[in-house]
């Protein structure tokens, strides 16, 4: 049996084994070691939720406290990967990605192509996403699409603590910049993971289940919602496939293809806003590759198209329920086309 | 070492100079080729201002890194990047240093130490801290160079870069080449400060400003800087105030400039003009030596622009090469 750990565990787990492999794998970031230059505690922080908590004290200055400038420093660890380093740059929240946008689309994501394949940029941007922590508009965002969207950047979200710990490990070896996505209700979700280091392939999506009736495809945070609403779904007799993309860019849509060919029917949830959003261009691709398999119109389900709110009673009506995905499901099963 | 007045040795001053002539030769050939329509894009010059990209330049090797601007090709060549190569880039071809997928706002060579020219202004501040930090877990001495215009260190990049680079003390070097414009909007109307140096001082580094026009000049305050870096001693902020002969970008009308303005800068401030002055009154270089150079430059500007008029285009199998494409 092996151990659980959460996912904030898996996270810590995969950069100190990452930097004890690698000399060259660097991590900065605001506030991840906490205390630089104060009186107290050196590593007081280790991060604002401690994720890197403890790294500090085996690796020393290998780990970096920033100042808030997150241009500067996005854009230092990306220009430190195109010579020769691997640094883990972390992002607080996506929601500050506006603050440093340039340094990643424009600069790292292009380097390789725009230089005719002789840049190589190894850089990781690890960065809390999602809402449900009653944070509001401006640090709850899922922006996994804006960053999906850009040609040369690799994007993860996981949904567990062992496919956290091998994604992560594969983005620091991976030579393109990786956005890792990690979503803050999830940091203390447990799970088995190997003590031994070990890594999973960007672009392959995994099934959470499998069933033959109808195929749900996210990933994130609203994998567990949508094995939630399987279960509900189970007690009438529905058999819900769970497709967990895992990485969205690259994108493994041969999975989903394959499910949606099985099942006949989709339904794609996100926690991102539905327009131009990871379930519309999954919506897009299914459509376009297997509509002949479809037994019924694709749904989706996604928050509606507004910031994330403060209040709790809204903030929970924002996020995509359990509920709200069973019914999209069962809507799948009544539509049949002709 | 130098065995002659001016500091320098014969033989690097002609590097120097074929350095500058080289730059020159390549904008006002590109200057014609472009205005004849033979070139596609944007295409921004550095003639004028070949004495600090040279100046400077000299000091650095293959390991030490530059990150550019959209007027880059000057530090190209100073850098030493493939000349026949750049020339395929500008002209979209096979061959080029990007293989034409990069073009005259985006020539790099990685294996030269440059980092890319940049479109984006600014931009290349912060990668140069990071290229700096590499070097500084290195430690082998490298140092890395940012280069902004004077429009760009209005940038927030630049600004929160000269903070990073002095907070963690790195072998960075912030050059603002001042040609007095950003673009066609005047320097003394976007610069809040006079002094550059001033600017450096309120982030805590050292700043230093120098005519660069003068290639003696910018190499001795280059020279200081750099070896304060490779020795641990920091980041610093070098200005150089110069000039631009042509327009901020080809087909530029410039009727923002001043009446015989560009005719002043031209026959005043030529940093080629000085140079050679310098050099022949000094008796260090003959005029028989700069025209052997002269010739020799513009026998090689005419073989790159033969070669890239002549090299094959890419194909549609290059539209996707280089970058993950399968989702």
């Amino acid at each position: 049996m092996a151990r659980k750990i959460s996912m904030k565990q898996a996270i810590n787990e995969a950069l100190d084994q990452e930097m004890t492999r690698d000399p060259s794998v660097i991590v900065m970031g605001e506030d991840i070691v906490g205390g630089a230059g104060g009186d107290g505690e050196r590593d007081a922080w280790g991060g604002v939720l401690g994720v890197t908590k403890g790294l500090y004290a085996k690796h020393g200055d290998r780990l970096m406290d920033t100042p808030l400038s997150e241009s500067a420093y996005v854009g230092a660890a990306i220009g430190a990967a195109a010579c020769g380093m691997r640094p883990v740059a972390e992002l607080m929240f996506i929601d500050f990605m506006g603050v440093c946008f340039d340094q990643i689309f424009n600069q790292a994501a292009k380097f390789r192509y725009m230089f005719g394949g002789k840049a190589e940029t190894p850089v990781v941007i690890r960065t809390m996403v999602g809402a449900g922590f009653r944070a509001a508009a401006q640090h709850s965002q899922m922006l996994t699409p804006l960053f999906t969207h850009i040609p040369g950047l690799k994007v993860v979200c996981p949904s567990t603590p062992y496919d956290t710990k091998g994604l992560l490990i594969q983005s620091i070896r991976d030579n393109d910049p990786v956005i890792f996505c990690e979503h803050k209700n999830l940091y203390g979700f447990e799970g088995e993971v190997p003590e031994a280091s070990y890594t999973i392939p960007l672009g392959e999506a995994s099934l959470a289940r499998e069933g033959r009736h109808v195929s749900i495809i996210t990933y994130g945070l609203m994998v567990h919602r949508a094995l939630e609403a399987a279960a509900q779904l189970a007690k009438d007799g529905i058999d819900v496939e769970i497709v967990d993309l895992r990485s969205l860019s690259p994108l493994d849509i041969d999975t989903v293809l394959d499910s949606v060919t099985k099942t006949g029917r989709a339904v794609c949830v996100d926690e991102a806003n539905p327009r131009c959003s990871i379930a519309a261009d999954i919506s897009a691709q299914v459509v376009q590759h297997a509509f002949g398999a479809l037994k019924a119109g694709i749904e989706m389900v996604a928050p509606p198209h507004v910031p994330v709110p403060f209040s709790p009673v809204l903030e929970d009506l924002y996020i995509p329920s359990s509920a709200q995905i069973a019914a999209a499901a069962r809507k799948t099963m009544q539509g049949a086309r002709q | 070492m130098a065995d002659t007045p001016l500091g320098l040795s014969k033989s690097e001053l002609l590097k120097a100079y074929r350095t500058m002539r080289t730059i020159r030769e390549f904008e006002e050939r590109l200057h014609v080729d472009f205005g004849r329509g033979d070139i596609p894009g944007f295409v921004h010059l550095y003639a004028g201002e070949e004495a600090a990209g040279t100046g400077i330049m000299l000091h650095l090797g293959d390991g030490d890194r530059i990150a550019s601007t959209h007027r880059g090709h000057g530090h190209c060549i100073a850098k030493g990047v493939d000349v026949v190569e750049m020339m395929k880039e500008i002209y979209g071809k096979k061959g080029g240093s990007c293989h034409g997928k990069g073009g005259s706002m985006h020539i790099a060579d990685l294996s030269k130490g440059m980092m890319g020219a940049n479109g984006i202004l600014g931009a290349g501040a912060p990668l140069v801290c990071g290229a700096a930090l590499a070097a500084k877990f290195r430690g082998k001495g490298e140092v890395a160079i940012s280069f902004v215009g004077d429009g760009a260190s209005n940038q927030g990049t630049f600004l929160e870069s000269l903070n990073l680079a002095a907070v963690w003390n790195l072998p960075a070097i912030f050059v603002v080449e001042n040609n007095g414009y950003a673009e066609s909007t005047s320097r003394d109307y976007a610069v809040a400060v006079d002094s550059y140096v001033d600017r450096a001082a309120g982030f805590g580094l050292p700043g230093v400003t120098v005519d660069g026009t003068d290639f003696f000049a910018v190499y001795e305050a280059a020279g200081e800087i750099i070896r304060r870096a490779r020795e641990g001693g920091g980041p610093s902020l070098l200005e150089c105030k110069m000039v631009r002969f042509f327009g901020h970008f080809e087909g530029d009308a410039q009727t923002y400039r001043g009446a015989g303005e560009v005719d002043d800068i031209r026959t005043h401030k030529d940093c080629l003009k000085k140079f050679r002055h310098e050099v022949t009154v000094a008796g260090v270089l003959s005029a028989d030596d700069l025209k052997d150079v002269d010739e020799e430059v513009a026998a090689l500007i005419e073989h790159a622009v033969r070669e890239a008029k002549a090299a094959p285009l890419p194909t549609e199998a290059d539209l996707t090469t280089d970058v993950y494409v399968k989702y």
